[in-house]
């Protein structure tokens, strides 16, 4: 199961090795982890995804993390509607001849030309994760020179799906 | 040993000090009584304003005594064990006791000392990452980078050392730190504020409901204690609720002394080396309350056969180890003592016992703990027995880990809760004889009586200084089979009696190594000599040491071998 954890921590030196400690000694496998400031003065947030065999495993998880003294509040929001974002750049190899073909094939993903140069161009992309699997497939034919992934960062929209009766007559 | 009372000249607020004397003077408001540690380079500076405002100190032969002796004191006071080591080595030599205090829950504050800020990460000196070593063994951890967050740190070190789940915190001091001079700016006596700590001690209402529900429904219902019961001092509670509701009781290694050893619902330790009627009772029991224990796989077995036919009830201050090793029906966060009042004042019926008690009992006539006596050899059950005869189960016992620590849980049954200070979790090598040291310290009137073996005992065998420095009067039994029994125990029954590197077939004279130290040295040889060695050494003032040599190829029966099942115990003996 792929879990997307949001851990809100006091913003000290150490706490991320704290954080990962504790996961690499319950031999969880973490897929990606980005950290950042938050809204708040003093308080960092977490974002990690994680790869995990159960239920219980998920929840022994989130209540490690609780136990932390430096962690404020732990979120397991993989179920709930979220917004998930991811940027990469990617080094492309793009003859002139190429270039415009591979620019049509980036439009749709709303990437961004960041920086190019006689045979190479470097390419922004936002995203979901999936999205940004999805482009890296696409211009690996033309030959990708250097790849750097941010991890994904994530929180829960405004509204969130509530689980409304049925009101279809059909059904 | 002697105890200055606590220093009278409070020190006003913002009048400059050193980081040292505000190390110091934080200890005296924390109430600290004494200090185990060990000086060094690091350290001096704190060393320094101790020599000038002196907290009672004892100085162990190395850091491992130092702090095991801390945990000692810290189990049999329920108060917080102070440590102090200087860096790197100082520091590193004290990471066993520290996971070991983990493990087994048990306060302690430890300050390492740390090279200056400025050379921290070229590795100077005596460096070594302590944090980062510690980290995943504490509770938690503080490396103080400035002078003035000292007083807070040492408050929320103490907090979270001794509150919730109770557990080790290191405090590292970079040694420029403990020279800088500042004013202190905040009230020494202000609250602690940490918004990401806040345990829960009192228990969910409803929850108390159902578990009293639960009650009152079981037929047969068991109550499983751990040291929950102990850290919380519920055992007034506990034994209200055995003795109200009529429901038999077992207890973890670490719980052992809750209720009285020979209490008439007491079925014995579960587990491993648990009796078979307490391993029997969890494997029939249609509802198991498990108060402060967290289902050890040493007092579970094989997880899948565990207490198959019972509903859980889980009472636990940690969250996260409620359903962590055992699924849990009504799981309660809570403090134990908070939790069996709520559930005392719950009003209902008492479940009708008698015949789950009596078939019980008829178990315990049937499948007791039983050993062989040998016409020739002493054995290590008759030594503990004789022990407690002459001690009359009122001596605080200590113990390493293995055979002789299994026998003690058999064979010494307790009368008094916090008499009972064992390496559980980690099963320490080293641990009872120190830890000994610090229950002397703790409680000076009573009898201390650390039963160690030959193997354990020489790894911390140089504390003995301590016992005639201090004149602690500490027995110290060695229950010298002349092997790593445990470990020869295990080679003979699952590795086809290939006795790999486990013999110790040269032992040196411990009776000499006593007096080598100034120490009263007894050897008993004979079983017949035993009784009258034991009886004059045990009940004299003075400390003592005993070799009491018993037979090397005795067994800790009966058994559950490893990823076996509580119901399948081996070595277990009807009449």
């Amino acid at each position: 199961m792929r879990r997307v954890i949001t851990v809100t921590v006091i913003n000290q030196s150490g706490v991320l090795n704290r954080v990962t400690g504790l996961l690499m000694k319950r031999q969880f496998n973490i897929e990606s982890i980005t950290v950042g400031h938050s809204e708040q003065p003093g308080m960092s947030k977490m974002t990690f995804i994680v790869h995990v065999e159960d239920e219980r495993k998920i929840e022994q998880l989130l209540k490690q993390l609780q136990k932390q003294i430096d962690v404020i509040k732990v979120n397991d929001i993989t179920d709930k509607a979220i917004v998930m974002r991811e940027l990469a750049l990617v080094k492309v190899v793009s003859p002139p001849h190429a270039r415009s073909e591979i620019n049509s094939i980036i439009e749709p993903f709303r990437a961004t030309v960041i920086d190019s140069g006689k045979n190479v161009v470097t390419y922004q992309v936002t995203g979901a994760p999936e999205k940004i699997e999805a482009f890296i497939d696409l211009v690996k034919p033309y030959g990708i020179k250097e790849l750097s992934r941010t991890g994904a960062t994530a929180f829960t929209r405004e509204i969130q799906k509530v689980n409304s009766p049925q009101l279809s007559i059909l059904k | 040993m002697e105890m200055t009372p606590k220093s009278q000249d409070e020190k006003q607020n913002n009048q400059p000090m050193d980081g040292s004397a505000v190390l110091i003077q934080g200890l005296k408001d924390q109430g600290v009584e004494v200090i185990f540690g060990y000086p060094g380079g690091a350290v001096l500076p704190i060393y320094d304003a101790l020599y000038k405002d002196p907290i009672p100190h004892v100085l162990a032969r190395h850091e491992q005594g130092a702090i095991h002796a801390a945990e000692g004191y810290a189990r049999v006071s329920g108060k917080p064990g102070v440590v102090i080591a200087t860096s790197g080595p100082g520091a590193t030599n004290l990471v066993t006791g520290i996971t070991d205090a983990m493990m087994d829950s048990l306060p302690l504050v430890v300050f390492t000392g740390q090279v200056a800020s400025t050379v921290i990460g070229t590795d100077a000196f005596q460096e070594a990452d302590i944090i980062g070593i510690t980290q995943p063994i504490t509770k938690h951890n503080y490396q103080v980078r400035d002078v003035a967050d000292l007083p807070r740190i040492i408050k929320e070190a103490f907090h979270i050392a001794s509150t919730g789940r109770r557990g080790p915190v290191v405090v590292d001091i970079p040694k420029n730190v403990a020279t800088e001079i500042f004013v202190t700016k905040e009230e020494r006596t202000s609250e602690v504020n940490l918004p990401g700590y806040q345990p829960t001690t009192t228990p969910n209402y409803l929850q108390i409901q159902k578990a009293a529900e639960a009650i009152r429904f079981a037929r047969k219902p068991l109550i499983l204690a751990g040291a929950g019961v102990l850290h919380g001092q519920a055992m007034e509670e506990l034994k209200t609720l055995v003795e109200t509701k009529r429901i038999p009781i077992t207890n973890t290694l670490l719980g052992l002394g809750c209720i009285a050893g020979n209490h008439e619902l007491f079925l014995g330790m579960a587990g491993m080396h648990g009796t078979y009627t307490a391993n029997m009772a969890i494997s029939e029991c249609d509802l198991l309350i498990n108060v402060g224990a967290r289902f050890d796989d040493r007092l579970t077995g094989n997880l899948e056969s565990f207490a198959p036919h019972a509903k859980v009830i889980h009472i636990d201050i940690d969250p996260a180890e409620i359903g962590k090793n055992v699924p849990t029906e009504i799981p309660i966060v809570a403090d134990s003592k908070e939790a069996l009042q709520a559930l005392l004042n719950q009003e209902f019926n008492v479940p009708d016992t008698e015949e789950w008690l009596a078939y019980l009992r008829g178990m315990q006539e049937e499948a007791p703990l039983w050993y062989n006596i040998d016409e020739h050899e002493f054995l290590p059950q008759e030594a503990i027995q004789m022990i407690h005869r002459i001690t009359e189960g009122d001596a605080i016992v200590t113990t390493d880990v293995g055979q002789h620590q299994m026998w003690a849980a058999q064979y010494y049954s307790l009368n008094n809760p916090d008499f009972w200070v064992t390496s559980g979790g980690l099963g320490t090598m080293g641990f009872g004889f120190p830890a000994a040291i610090g229950a002397q310290i703790a409680k000076p009137d009573e009898r201390v009586v650390a039963i160690v073996g030959d193997g354990g005992f020489q790894m911390t065998a140089q504390e003995l200084s301590l016992l005639q420095e201090m004149r602690i009067p500490v027995k110290v039994v060695i229950l010298n089979n002349g092997a790593l029994g445990m470990v020869r125990q295990w080679q003979e029954t699952f590795y086809d009696e290939r006795y790999s590197q486990s013999l110790i077939p040269v032992q040196p004279d411990f009776v000499k190594l006593a007096e080598a130290y100034d120490l009263k040295g007894y050897r008993i040889t004979k079983k017949e000599d035993a009784e009258q060695i034991f009886r004059e050494a045990l009940l004299s003032d003075e400390p003592v040491l005993i070799d009491c040599r018993v037979k090397m190829l005795e067994n800790v029966y009966p058994m559950v071998a490893p990823g076996k099942g509580l119901q399948e115990m081996i070595g277990v003996k009807s009449k």
